[in-house]
C-alpha cells in the first residue's frame, strides 16, 4: 500500500531528524567556543582545579565519543547530572514535565475548540463584522509579547481583583480544584498567545475549500448551507484543520517557556530558563531535546494526517 | 512608488507610530531628559510631571530609559532583521534558481534547523555563548534567515518556472540577470511585507530573551529587559513593567499594519506600475 | 421527467430582458459597477437544445447559470425575470430556488475534474440530488445511474460510480457529470463548455455521448460554448452573444450557412485562410535526426526517434494531442532537456545538446514564442523593455538606436509606438501576443518556434495572429515550427506536417501529401474529429471511424 508506504517514510524521517537535531544541540553547546570547566568555576579558578574539572566531566575525550555516551545515556533514559547541583537531570525533570504538560493540555483544550468555531464563524459572516473583528484581534494578537498579555492578566485579574494568585505554585499534595485555580491564569495567557493564529490559518484552510468548484455543485445540485458543509466542504477540511491545530500545539509548547516563566510555574520552561542562566550544560541539552523532540513529533502527525485524509493516496488508481 | 492618497487609516496610524519610535531610537541622547543609568528619585514614583512615567526599580527615570531602550532595541532588531534578509534571500534566491546539489544541501539543512524552535535553539546557543551584542545579533539573525530562506526559495521557483524567465534563459541571459532582473523585481511585494514581519518578530525575539535574562545585560536597557527589571512590582499593584512591554506591542503591531498595507496594496497588482 | 404532463404550454424557460451586474475592484480606485449582460430575452421549449455562442467576456455562461437563479463569484442578478415552467424563479426565495436546482434543472461544468468531490465516490455524488429531492429511492437512482453510465458509453458501467473522480479520466468525468445532470430526470440541463477542456478525439466521444443522451431522456438542455462549430452538432437553434449583448438568434442551419450579421459571420469563416503550399528546399534550415528524449535520467521516453526537417522561409506544423510529446520536441531542439540521442542540425551548424552549451548565434536565430502570452512577459517590464532587451543583447544597441527599432518593431506588429510605455498587464491577450511575437523578431531570427500560440485565444483574435505570422514569414523570410492541437490552424498556415502519437512521428511530409488519403488509423482518427460547420457531421464521423480516442 503507498499509504502505509508514506507513513512509514514520514515517520523514518522525524526519527532522522531527532537524531540530526541531537547532533546539532550537541555541537551547538560543545563545539562553539566557551569552556563549560571555566563557566562553572569562574574566572578565579586555578589550572590544576579546571583541569580536574574538566577529566571528571569527560571533557578531555574527543566530541565524537562524547556525543555517543551522551546518546546512548539518553536512549537508556539516563540524561546525565546537573552541574550546578550535581542532581540526576532525569529525576528533576519528570514533575516538571508532568507539571508543563498539565498546563498546555487545559490551554489546549480550551484554545483549539475556541479558534475552531471563531474561525468558522468569520468563514460563515466573512467581510462581516465578525470577520473584521477577528482578523483585526488576530493582528493584535501575533504583535503582542507573551510577558505584556501575562502581566496584564496579573495586574488586572491577581492584584487589582484578587481573583486568582500572582504566582502558579504548585505542588505534590494540591487538590485538583486548587492547581486548576493556579493554572487559570498562564493558561488564558497561552490560549491569547496561540489562539489568533490558529484561528486565521482555521478560516484560510476552510475558506480555501469553501471556494472550490465542487462546492459550486453542491450548490446547484440544491443542498442546503448545512448540508454542502456537513457532507462537501468538512471531509475536504479535516486534513487542513488538523494540520493547523498540530502546528498550534508545537507553538504552544514553545510559548510555554515564557510563561512558565512570568508566572513562576515549576516547569519545564522555568527549569530551562534557570539552567541556561548557569550555563549548565547537560540540563539545558537534554531539555532542548525534549522540547524539540515534542515539537518534530506534533510536526509529524500533522503530516501524517494529511496523508491519511488526502482521498489520492488512500484510494491509489 | 507609493501614492499619497492610498495610504489607508490604519497605515497612517501604524507610519505615524513607526516613525515616533524610530525617531526617539536615533534622537535618544538630545530628547531623553535625564541620563539612562542616572539615578534621579525614589523607587518606583508614580507619574508625576517631573517624571512623566515614574521611575524604576532603582529609581531611574522610566521615560528616559524607556528612549534609551528604543535605542537598543530598534538597533539589535534592525541589525538582526538585515543579516536574517540579506543572507535568507541570497541563499534562497540561488537556490532556486541554481538549484541542484546546492539547492537540495541547502533546503534539508534548512528544514534541520527548523526543525528546533527558534527560541529554544536560541536558548541552548546562549547558554554557552556569552551575551553581548554581536552575540545577540548573530544567534537572531542567522536564525530568522531560515524563514526568509523559504519564503524567498518558493516566491523564487514560482516565478522561475514561468515562461518569460525561460525566455531569458533562452536569449543566454547570465544567472545575474535572471536574478536582479526577472525575478527580484516580481518577488519584491511579498518580501517587503516579511520584512515588516521579520522585523516584528526580531523585536519580540529580543525582548523574549532579555526578559529571560539572556539578552541585553544591564545596566544598558532594552524594552525587555526592563519589564524584567520592574516586573517585581507589579504584585504590588505598581504598573511600571507595564510600559516597556506596552511599547513593544505598540511598535510591533505599527509595523504589523504598514508590511500589512503594502502587501494588500502590491498584491492587488499583477504587476506594472507601483 | 419529473413533470410528464406539461403544466404550460411547450415553452420551458423563458427568460425577459436579464440584467446581470458585477461589481469590479480596480486597484487604486473606487469600486464600480460594471454590466456583464444587457437586457437579454430569449425562450427555450421543451426538450429543444440552445446554443449560446460568444468570445469570453461575451457572458454566455452568466446567463446559463442565471437559469439556475446563480450568480457566480459576486455576480448580481439586477432586472428581469426568469420563467421556468411558468414561474418567475428569480422571486422564488431562497428555500424555493433550492428546489428547483438539482430537480429541474442540472449543470454540467467546464472542468469536471473539479467539479467532483475529491472524499467521495462518484456514485454518492450522482445520485445525491435525486436523493436530496426525494425524486428516487437511493435503488432506483443508482438502477438508474448505471442505465445512464451504459448510456453514455462508460467502461463497467456496474462499478465505475465505486471509484472516486481522480480514478477516472477526464474525457470519462465529463460523461459522469452528464450522468449526474441527468439522474435527476430534470427538465432542462445547462451545459458550459463540457468538451473545451479536453482532447479533439476525446471530445468527439464525449459530444455524441452527451447528444444521445438527449435525445433519448427528452431532456432540454441551454449549450455554452465559444466553438460555433461544436454547437451546430448539437443544438436547434443558436444565440450568438457579444460582450452582453444578443446579436443574433436563429435556427442552426441558418446561424451557420446564412448568418445575418457582420459579427456572426466573421465567427463562421474565420478559418478562411488561403495559404499557398511552399515546395520544400534542398537545404533545410532545421534538421532534426533520430532524437530520442527523456524525462528523469532516461525513465519516462517522451520523443522517440523523431526526425523532421524545416526549409527556410516555410512553416512545419507538429500536430498532436496532449501526451504525444509535441511541445517535448520544441524543449528538445531549444535545448531545455537535451536530447539522449540524434543530432539536431541548424543553419549547416550542429546544435549543442544543452543550452548552456550554445553559440550565442544560435540562440538569436532560433527564437521562440509561448502560448500563454501574459506570463511570458516579465509584468513588471514595459513593453518598450521587454522588445528592447534582445537588441541590446544580440545587436548592442542603446538609446535613440534601439528606441526607433522598437518603433519600427511595434509598427511590424500593428501595434503604434503609444504601446511603448505601457506593461504587459494594461494589453489585450491579442496585443500580448503580438508583442512576444515583436520580441522574436527582435533578434532576427531565422527560425521561430511557436507553442501553441493561438490556443488562449479568442477564435477571431487568433485569427488576427495567424495572419501577422504569415505576413511577417513573407517579408522577414522567417521558418516556423508551428506545435498545435488545432488541425484547423495548421491547415491555414502549414507547408508540411509531422503528426505525432504517443511520442512518435506517425505522418510527415508536405501538407498536400499529410492531408490525403490513405490515411494511417490515428490521422484517420485526428483528421476526422475535427468538428466542421457542418449539421450532421458528427454522426458521419463517429460512424466513419477505424480507432478508439485515446480518452478510452
Amino acid at each position: 500500500m503507498q499509504i502505509l508506504k508514506l507513513i512509514a517514510q514520514r515517520i523514518a524521517l522525524g526519527i532522522l531528524l531527532l537524531f540530526a537535531v541531537s547532533v546539532l544541540i550537541f555541537a551547538g553547546t560543545e563545539i562553539l567556543p566557551g569552556d563549560v570547566a571555566a563557566s562553572i568555576l569562574g574566572q578565579s579558578a586555578t589550572p590544576q582545579a579546571l583541569e580536574n574539572l574538566r577529566r571528571e566531566l569527560g571533557l578531555n575525550e574527543p566530541a565524537i565519543v562524547r556525543y555517543f555516551t551522551w546518546l546512548g545515556g539518553l536512549l537508556t533514559g539516563d540524561l546525565g547530572t546537573a552541574l550546578s547541583n550535581r542532581m540526576d537531570i532525569a529525576t528533576s525533570i519528570w514533575p516538571r514535565l508532568k507539571n508543563t504538560l498539565f498546563l498546555a493540555f487545559w490551554a489546549a483544550v480550551v484554545s483549539v475548540p475556541l479558534a475552531l468555531i471563531l474561525g468558522m464563524l468569520a468563514v460563515r459572516y466573512r467581510n462581516g463584522w465578525i470577520d473584521k473583528a477577528i482578523s483585526g484581534f488576530a493582528l493584535a494578537s501575533t504583535s503582542l509579547p507573551e510577558f505584556f498579555i501575562g502581566y496584564v492578566l496579573i495586574f488586572f485579574f491577581a492584584v487589582k481583583l484578587n481573583w486568582f494568585p500572582s504566582f502558579s505554585t504548585v505542588h505534590e499534595a494540591m487538590s485538583f480544584g486548587d492547581r486548576m485555580k493556579a493554572i487559570a491564569l498562564p493558561a488564558t495567557a497561552l490560549t491569547l498567545v496561540v489562539l489568533a493564529h490558529m484561528m486565521r490559518m482555521t478560516r484560510a484552510a476552510i475558506l480555501n475549500v469553501m471556494q472550490s468548484a465542487y462546492i459550486e455543485t453542491a450548490e446547484l445540485k440544491g443542498l442546503s448551507q448545512f448540508d454542502i458543509i456537513r457532507r462537501h466542504a468538512f471531509p475536504n477540511a479535516i486534513a487542513p484543520i488538523v494540520n493547523v491545530v498540530m502546528l498550534n500545539l508545537a507553538f504552544l509548547v514553545v510559548g510555554v517557556v515564557v510563561i512558565e516563566v512570568i508566572f513562576v510555574y515549576p516547569g519545564m520552561g522555568q527549569y530551562l530558563v534557570d539552567h541556561v542562566t548557569k550555563r549548565d550544560v547537560p540540563v539545558v541539552q537534554a531539555v532542548g531535546l525534549i522540547f524539540a523532540a515534542v515539537y518534530i513529533t506534533l510536526n509529524m502527525i500533522a503530516d501524517i494526517a494529511a496523508i491519511v485524509s488526502n482521498p489520492r493516496l488512500r484510494h491509489p488508481r | 512608488m507609493f501614492d499619497i492618497k492610498t495610504i489607508t487609516v490604519s497605515a497612517w496610524i501604524g507610519l505615524f507610530f513607526t516613525a515616533l519610535f524610530l525617531f526617539c531610537a536615533i534622537f535618544a541622547p538630545w530628547i531623553a531628559p535625564y541620563g539612562k543609568a542616572e539615578i534621579v528619585g525614589g523607587v518606583w514614583e508614580p507619574m508625576s510631571e517631573q517624571f512623566l512615567l515614574g521611575t524604576d526599580n532603582l529609581g531611574r527615570d522610566l521615560l528616559s530609559r524607556m528612549i534609551y531602550g528604543a535605542r537598543t532595541t530598534v538597533l539589535i532588531a534592525a541589525a538582526a532583521t538585515a543579516l536574517s534578509f540579506s543572507l535568507g534571500a541570497i541563499l534562497g534566491f540561488t537556490a532556486a534558481v541554481v538549484g541542484g546539489w546546492f539547492d537540495t544541501l541547502m533546503s534539508r539543512f534548512i528544514d534541520l534547523l527548523m526543525s528546533i524552535p527558534t527560541l529554544i535553539f536560541g536558548l541552548v546557543v546562549l547558554s554557552v555563548l556569552p551575551s553581548t551584542i554581536i552575540t545577540l545579533i548573530l544567534v537572531m539573525g542567522l536564525l530568522d534567515s531560515t524563514r526568509v530562506y523559504r519564503l524567498s526559495r518558493a516566491v523564487a521557483a514560482d516565478i522561475n518556472v514561468m515562461d518569460f524567465v525561460e525566455a531569458a534563459k533562452l536569449r543566454g541571459e547570465g544567472n545575474a540577470w535572471i536574478i536582479f532582473r526577472e525575478i527580484l523585481p516580481n518577488a519584491l511585494s511579498p518580501l517587503v511585507s516579511e520584512l515588516g514581519l521579520r522585523f516584528i518578530y526580531a523585536v519580540l525575539f529580543l525582548s523574549a530573551l532579555s526578559f529571560l535574562g539572556l539578552g541585553v545585560q544591564p545596566p544598558e536597557a532594552d524594552w525587555g529587559g526592563m519589564v524584567k527589571e520592574n516586573k517585581e512590582g507589579i504584585v504590588f499593584g505598581i504598573p511600571a513593567a507595564l510600559i516597556p512591554a506596552g511599547a513593544i506591542a505598540a511598535l510591533a503591531i505599527s509595523v504589523n499594519l504598514v508590511a500589512d498595507w503594502v502587501l494588500n496594496r502590491t498584491s492587488s497588482l499583477k504587476g506594472g506600475r507601483g | 421527467m419529473a413533470n410528464p404532463a406539461p403544466k404550460h404550454d411547450g415553452r420551458l424557460l423563458e427568460i425577459r430582458n436579464l440584467r446581470i451586474e458585477a461589481t469590479s475592484y480596480p486597484p487604486g480606485e473606487p469600486p464600480k459597477n460594471i454590466t456583464i449582460v444587457h437586457d437579454v430575452s430569449l425562450t427555450l421549449e421543451r426538450g429543444k437544445v440552445l446554443g449560446l455562442i460568444g468570445e469570453s467576456g461575451a457572458g454566455k455562461s452568466t446567463i446559463g447559470l442565471s437559469s439556475m437563479a446563480y450568480g457566480r463569484g459576486g455576480v448580481r442578478i439586477t432586472g428581469g425575470e426568469v420563467l421556468l415552467n411558468g414561474r418567475d424563479i428569480l422571486k422564488a426565495g431562497k428555500r424555493g430556488i433550492r428546489r428547483i436546482r438539482g430537480r429541474e434543472v442540472c449543470y454540467v461544468a467546464q472542468s469536471a475534474a473539479a467539479a467532483f468531490n475529491p472524499a467521495h465516490k462518484l456514485m454518492d455524488q450522482v445520485v445525491e440530488a435525486a436523493l436530496q429531492h426525494g425524486t428516487a429511492s437511493r435503488a432506483e437512482a443508482e438502477k438508474r445511474a448505471k442505465a445512464l453510465f451504459r448510456k453514455l458509453s462508460l467502461p463497467d458501467p456496474d462499478n465505475i460510480g465505486n471509484r472516486y473522480p481522480h480514478q477516472v479520466s477526464g474525457g470519462q468525468l465529463q460523461r459522469v457529470m452528464t450522468a449526474m445532470a441527468l439522474c435527476s430526470e430534470p427538465d432542462l440541463i445547462v451545459f458550459d463548455e463540457p468538451t473545451t477542456a479536453l482532447d479533439v478525439t476525446t471530445q468527439i466521444d464525449v459530444l455524441a455521448a452527451i447528444k444521445d443522451a438527449i435525445r433519448d431522456t427528452g431532456v432540454a438542455a441551454l449549450y455554452i460554448t465559444h466553438d460555433l462549430a461544436v454547437v451546430a452538432q448539437i443544438a436547434d437553434e443558436i444565440i450568438v452573444l457579444r460582450n452582453g449583448k444578443l446579436v443574433e438568434w436563429g435556427d442552426t442551419q441558418q446561424i451557420i450557412k446564412e448568418p445575418r450579421q457582420e459579427y456572426t459571420n466573421q465567427l463562421v469563416s474565420v478559418h478562411r485562410i488561403d495559404h499557398q503550399e511552399k515546395p520544400a528546399t534542398s537545404s533545410p534550415i532545421l534538421s532534426v535526426k533520430n532524437v530520442t528524449a527523456a524525462y528523469g535520467h532516461g525513465a519516462i521516453r517522451v520523443l522517440k526517434d523523431v526526425s523532421v526537417d524545416i526549409h527556410p522561409g516555410q512553416t512545419l506544423a507538429v500536430v498532436g494531442e496532449s501526451g504525444s510529446g509535441k511541445s517535448t520536441l520544441a524543449r528538445a531542439i531549444t535545448g531545455l532537456l537535451p536530447p539522449m540521442e540524434g543530432t539536431i542540425t541548424f543553419a549547416g551548424r550542429t546544435l549543442a545538446n544543452r543550452l548552456a552549451d550554445r553559440q550565442r548565434e544560435d540562440l538569436r536565430e532560433l527564437q521562440m514564442i509561448y502560448q500563454m502570452a501574459d506570463v511570458a512577459m516579465n509584468p513588471r517590464q514595459t513593453v518598450a523593455e521587454i522588445i528592447g532587451r534582445p537588441l541590446e543583447f544580440y545587436f548592442g544597441m542603446r538609446g535613440r538606436q534601439r528606441d526607433a527599432r522598437v518603433a519600427e518593431l511595434l509598427d511590424k506588429i500593428e501595434m503604434g509606438k503609444g504601446f511603448a510605455d505601457r506593461y504587459p498587464a494594461e494589453l489585450s491577450g491579442g496585443q500580448k501576443q503580438r508583442v512576444c511575437i515583436a520580441r522574436a523578431l527582435a533578434a532576427k531570427p531565422r527560425l521561430i518556434i511557436c507553442d501553441e500560440v493561438t490556443s488562449a485565444l479568442d477564435p477571431l483574435v487568433a485569427h488576427g495572429i495567424l495572419r501577422l505570422l504569415l505576413d511577417l514569414q513573407a517579408e522577414e523570410d522567417v521558418a516556423y515550427l508551428f506545435i498545435t492541437h488545432d488541425l484547423a490552424t495548421v491547415k491555414a498556415i502549414a507547408d508540411s506536417i509531422a503528426v505525432m502519437y504517443r511520442g512518435e512521428v506517425v505522418r510527415y511530409g508536405p501538407k498536400s501529401q499529410v492531408l490525403t488519403p490513405p490515411f494511417d488509423d490515428y490521422t484517420d482518427l485526428l483528421l476526422s474529429s475535427v468538428p466542421e460547420m457542418e449539421v450532421g457531421w458528427l454522426e458521419r464521423a463517429i460512424s466513419g471511424r477505424r480507432m478508439a480516442s485515446a480518452g478510452n
